[in-house]
């Protein structure tokens, strides 16, 4: 099965079958251990991995540096172009080239959409796609179906709202597609004005799931097993009015969480700003720190695939 | 009184049953710019037709197109016919074709494409449908389905 992986790329989560989702988050499940450090791996000693983000990022960049460490093996690269040849105006294409040669595995954040794909072009190397501007971000995709699983066992059948700016919000696309595919039960809560594009729309509804549709939180809150926030960005409203009307109505905090089932799990792929009131976090609602603890497992497994470093 | 509105060629290409209101896409796509051009070019707009109703013709004297050419009139309009005139005969008839691939000669509509951003790559897209028409650029995934306004 890891042949399947070996050298290759991961661009977009449509790269990727169910049966390969499922080699990722089994493989995801050993590497727990390893991830918080109860174990030691030497999988990957003496492999490099090159680490190109062109955006800022947290989370992503550290969980993968961290899955590489933990597999044993190292991280080069830069978190900004500032101090990088590409500020002297170098093409992302012999950025590529260069670290392709230094390195065994890519991983880049580029604000272009497409950049990845292009990188993959170039590179001989895997490369794996970080997120490309407002395209694919699939190793978030992975982690967050991980995270669904890990919470109720199953994801078929699971009552998955999806909260927040759905029409830009790139985590919300590619999630919606890949829950179909598990056979989750989707419910998409936004204004009219930010609800999911129809080319999702249809692409779920091609898979075979018929999302349900709503406009207010507290519609969607009593039947939800999984609520999955995502932030509501201020520079998507030309008018700031507008804005505060929208985002003041989906902040979820403790006195909406009393209609909610007992074992709703909140997901949020942070940063959060305050869609989720942090009284919400010491309530056993509150998924989103183990979401983004689930991102260096997720990403070790991904890279051992990638490296072939695993059978 | 003579009672003829373009004349026949002698040597060269008729570009017919040109989706009505193309034909000066067309032009742009032969790359016919008056002063530099060395052939005579006849262009018919609103002709009745028995297809369509309505249809352009274009008429280029002493040239023929390149397959480049071709693939992008089959984009702005896949109703197209191409006739090789050789010694006033049509030495050849056929229909343009859009291609299964499309490289190079249309540029993404997405501007955060990285194809947009003077990386050494040219343009791809994925023919998904080609009635109507509809591209998948292979890069940012975005759909296009009117190409008329982004071509190289």
């Amino acid at each position: 099965m890891s042949q399947d992986f070996k050298g290759n790329d991961l661009v977009a989560i449509r790269d990727l079958s169910r049966e390969k989702i499922e080699r990722v988050m089994d493989l995801a499940e050993k590497m727990i251990p390893i991830a918080n450090g109860e174990k030691r791996c030497d999988l990957a000693v003496g492999y490099v991995q090159g680490s190109l983000f062109f955006e800022p990022s947290t989370r992503t960049r550290l969980s993968f540096a961290s899955a590489m460490a933990r597999l044993g093996g190292t991280t080069l690269g830069f978190d900004q172009p500032g101090g990088s040849s590409v500020q002297k105006g170098e093409t992302l294409a012999d950025t590529i080239r260069m670290v392709d040669t230094y390195s065994d595995v890519i991983v880049l954040r580029h604000h272009a959409e497409g950049s990845a794909r292009m990188a993959a072009h170039f590179a001989k190397k895997p490369v794996i796609n970080a997120g490309d501007g407002a395209g694919q971000h699939p190793t978030q995709t992975i982690l967050d179906l991980f995270t669904i699983r890990k919470a109720k066992k199953k994801i078929e059948g699971i009552n998955v709202a999806l909260v927040g700016d759905l029409k830009y919000g790139r985590t919300a696309h590619s999630l919606a597609e890949a829950l179909a595919m598990f056979g989750a039960n989707l419910m998409f809560v936004a204004p009219a004005s930010l609800q999911m594009p129809k080319e999702t729309l249809r692409a779920v509804e091609k898979i075979g799931t018929t999302p349900k549709v709503y406009n207010t939180v507290e519609e969607a809150l009593p039947e939800a097993d999984v609520m999955y926030v995502t932030r509501i960005q201020k520079e998507r409203f030309p008018d700031l009015a507008e804005y505060h009307k929208v985002a003041g109505s989906y902040k979820i905090n403790n006195a909406l969480l009393k209609d909610a089932k007992p074992e709703l799990s909140i997901m949020h792929p942070l940063p959060r700003v305050d869609e989720i009131n942090t009284e919400v976090d010491s309530t056993p609602h509150a998924l989103y720190f183990q979401q983004a603890f689930y991102g260096v497992p997720v990403r070790m497994a991904i890279l051992a695939l990638v490296l072939g470093v695993m059978e | 009184m003579k009672d003829f509105r373009v004349t026949p060629i002698r040597n060269g290409t008729v570009i017919d049953h040109i989706k009505v209101g193309m034909a000066l896409k067309v032009l742009k796509i032969i790359g016919i710019k008056g002063e530099n051009s060395q052939s005579t070019v006849s262009v018919l707009l609103r002709v009745p037709s028995k297809q369509n109703e309505w249809k352009d013709i274009v008429k280029i004297e002493d040239r023929e197109l390149d397959p480049k050419e071709l693939s992008k009139i089959a984009l702005i309009s896949p109703s197209a016919t191409i006739n090789i005139i050789r010694d006033y005969n049509v030495a050849e008839k056929f229909n343009v074709e859009v291609p299964d691939i499309v490289k190079g000669i249309v540029r993404c509509q997405n501007p955060g494409c990285i194809t947009n951003q003077s990386e050494p790559i040219e343009p791809e897209f994925v023919v998904e449908s080609k009635k109507p028409l509809t591209l998948r650029c292979i890069y940012c995934g975005r759909i296009m389905n009117d190409v008329s306004d982004y071509l190289i």
